[in-house]
């Protein structure tokens, strides 16, 4: 049975006597022995500087690709500095394997470092990309309208299947989540009010406070925020991986246009459930602050009244409408980044990536523009 | 067989079966592989021959049975089994290559976890294992910026990284035009005379079997087993099972 236990190898040297210097390796040369030999075997060839090397190779007793690799470092190495190496008593089947490297045929081995490119250079490269990403959205804000305007004139092109498996995956299943956090935010913003506001005897306000920034700010933005990390990142994961299988060039070829396959059933979705979504977000913030209100002594019809006389429906309506674009947009641009994938396994990691960081930036400049005009509107 | 009996055995099969979720896809198949041959597994699709080379490389355990390689059984647990992995290397259906790599960093992967060569080394080892598939001008590549047969060529240059004495190819030339699957058979011919590797091939490319494989044996999805072992000359010339008959004539199913 052939023995694949890794016995030592042994590099023997003898301090170099005219000119010549004397190395002897014994036992295996494969890729664990070359491994321990490797350092100690180039370098004291090349600090010898001796003329003429002489390796005893007579107690190899076995040498893979490894091994020959070292042979021929060394005997490249030598020749490139002008002196020679001999390699007496390697056994006939191994001479036969370094004998398919010619003199000098290490060296034309391709592959040095990648070109590195200047600080300009990339400066400039990131500069067209961005541009491109650019181009990029407009064109698929186009083709996107295109489809959601196709959608809404025949709806029977719409693939409902996937749109109300996507509805569950994207808002049944992330009310939890959207519950908890919007609870919490609530629990925690009347908290911290209430602290100072104590000091003027002013806790009434807590609920203003409460009913005002849940309803027109925090309701829509972290269930926006919730669904690019739960919905667009998953988008961008799946149509990526699609890209990535080649299931798009698929669709294509069968005359299915991606975007009115995938985009549009997604979108759709997303702009469904994130308003109602926002509605759960906006009763569960105020349920938050109404038990900060309880335990500072406020029966809870107070609570609701001070709600009703602080915010009216267009507040409500106005954190619908953001919710309803951040939605679109969410689910819009992680479909984008899926269909953008480049090809690998790391690229669909990066789709992923870039869909959750587009998404958060899209959804705070939008929700930037709405707080302009809403305030020129008096909403 | 008397001669063979002689041979050194590299891989025992004994008495395995395969199942999935308790659905038997293989039952009581062995065989034994010795070292230097080329040795193909044969049968038409959804036969268990990649089954049976997943349950060979130890991606599974079996449900019956036993798989030996170089004596040491191959789904046992415990300190063992890293050893046993680097007898072999593997060569996946569709390269699995590591796409954010490199192929001279997809073949320097194993040779860095695995040894102690100066990094050096080991990028000369990496480019001299590319050049023997053909490859060392594309060393800086990416797998996906590379066709079909050449990814292949990486993944077997990447299973040979360690020198194994014992390579396990899935689907060597599958969905290769025939100019390409030829050079591969022609690559795989030379290591094994070469380097006296020894090969186990997953295929159903008659040409290649031909020029390749020194035995096979053919499996059977009813039969759940084997249903010829030998030459490939041998089973197409002298073989009376009708299905191997149609395997090797190109016959479709009807004309039994």
């Amino acid at each position: 049975m052939r023995s694949f236990v890794h016995a030592s190898v042994n590099l023997r040297k003898e301090p170099p006597r005219d000119g010549v210097l004397r190395l002897a390796i014994d036992g295996r040369l494969d890729s664990d022995g070359t491994g321990q030999i490797w350092r100690d075997a180039t370098s004291s060839v090349a600090a010898a500087k001796a003329p003429s090397v002489v390796l005893d190779a007579s107690g190899v007793d076995y040498c893979d690709g490894s091994g020959i690799a070292l042979l021929a470092y060394l005997r490249d190495g030598q020749a490139r500095s002008g002196g020679e190496l001999t390699i007496e008593g390697l056994r006939p089947e191994f001479q036969q394997m370094l004998e398919g490297w010619a003199p000098g045929d290490l060296a034309r081995l391709g592959g040095g470092p990648r070109e590195t490119s200047s600080l300009a250079a990339e400066i400039g490269e990131a500069a067209v990309e961005v541009w491109r990403d650019i181009q990029a959205l407009i064109s698929f804000v186009g083709e996107l309208t295109a489809a959601l305007g196709y959608a809404a004139l025949h709806p029977r092109s719409v693939r409902w299947r996937d749109a109300f498996r996507v509805a569950e995956a994207a808002g049944v299943n992330a009310l939890p989540i959207v519950a908890l956090i919007s609870f919490l935010v609530g629990l925690i913003m009347a908290f911290q009010a209430a602290i100072p506001l104590r000091q003027f005897g002013a806790e009434i306000f807590v609920a203003n406070l409460i009913a005002l920034s849940m309803l027109r700010e925090m309701g829509p933005l972290m269930t926006a925020i919730i669904l690019a990390g739960r919905s667009g990142s998953a988008f961008a994961a799946e149509l990526g991986t699609m890209k990535v299988r080649e299931e798009i060039d698929a669709l294509k070829t069968m005359g299915l246009d991606p975007v009115v396959f995938l985009v549009v059933p997604r979108v759709t979705a997303a702009v469904v459930m994130t308003p109602l979504l926002t509605v759960f977000a906006d009763l569960l913030g105020l349920m938050g602050g109404s038990v900060v209100m309880l335990s500072l002594g406020f029966p809870l019809i107070t609570f609701f009244n001070q709600v009703q006389y602080a915010v009216t429906y267009g507040s409500l309506v106005g954190g619908l409408l953001k919710a309803f674009v951040f939605g679109i947009l969410v689910a819009a641009i992680g479909c984008l980044r899926g269909l953008q994938t480049g090809s690998g396994a790391s690229a669909v990691g990066e789709s992923t990536t870039r869909a959750v960081v587009s998404g958060i930036v899209l959804i705070t400049v939008t929700d930037g523009i709405f707080s302009v005009v809403y305030f020129y509107l008096g909403v | 067989m008397a001669a063979n009996s002689q041979r050194e055995v590299i891989i025992r099969v004994e008495d395995f079966t395969a199942a999935y979720d308790g659905q038997v896809v293989l039952e009581h198949v062995s065989f034994e592989v010795y070292a230097g041959e080329v040795f193909a597994i044969l049968g038409g699709s959804g036969c268990g021959k990649s089954t049976l080379l997943k349950h060979m490389i130890g991606l599974y355990r079996p449900a019956a049975g036993r798989i030996l390689i170089d004596g040491d059984d191959i789904a046992a647990a415990g300190e063992g089994r890293l050893a046993i992995l680097r007898k072999f290397g593997v060569m996946y259906q569709s390269g699995a290559l590591f796409g954010s790599m490199t192929l001279r960093e997809n073949v320097s992967l194993p040779l860095e976890e695995f040894t102690k060569l100066p990094p050096e080394a080991i990028r000369l080892i990496a480019l001299m294992k590319l050049q023997r598939v053909g490859l060392s001008g594309a060393a800086d590549r990416m797998p996906s910026e590379l066709s079909g047969g050449m990814q292949k060529r990486a993944a077997i240059a990447r299973a040979m990284a360690l020198d194994p004495q014992l390579l396990f190819l899935d689907e060597l030339s599958a969905g290769l035009d025939p100019i390409t699957s030829a050079g591969l058979d022609h690559l795989v011919l030379n290591l094994a005379r070469s380097l006296k590797i020894t090969f186990v091939v997953v295929t159903h490319e008659l040409p290649s079997i031909f020029a390749i494989a020194d035995r096979v044996i053919m499996l059977d999805k009813q039969e759940k087993g084997i249903i010829a072992m030998g030459s490939p000359q041998e089973l197409r010339d002298h073989c009376g099972d009708p299905r191997v008959r149609q395997f090797f004539a190109r016959e479709a199913p009807g004309e039994i």
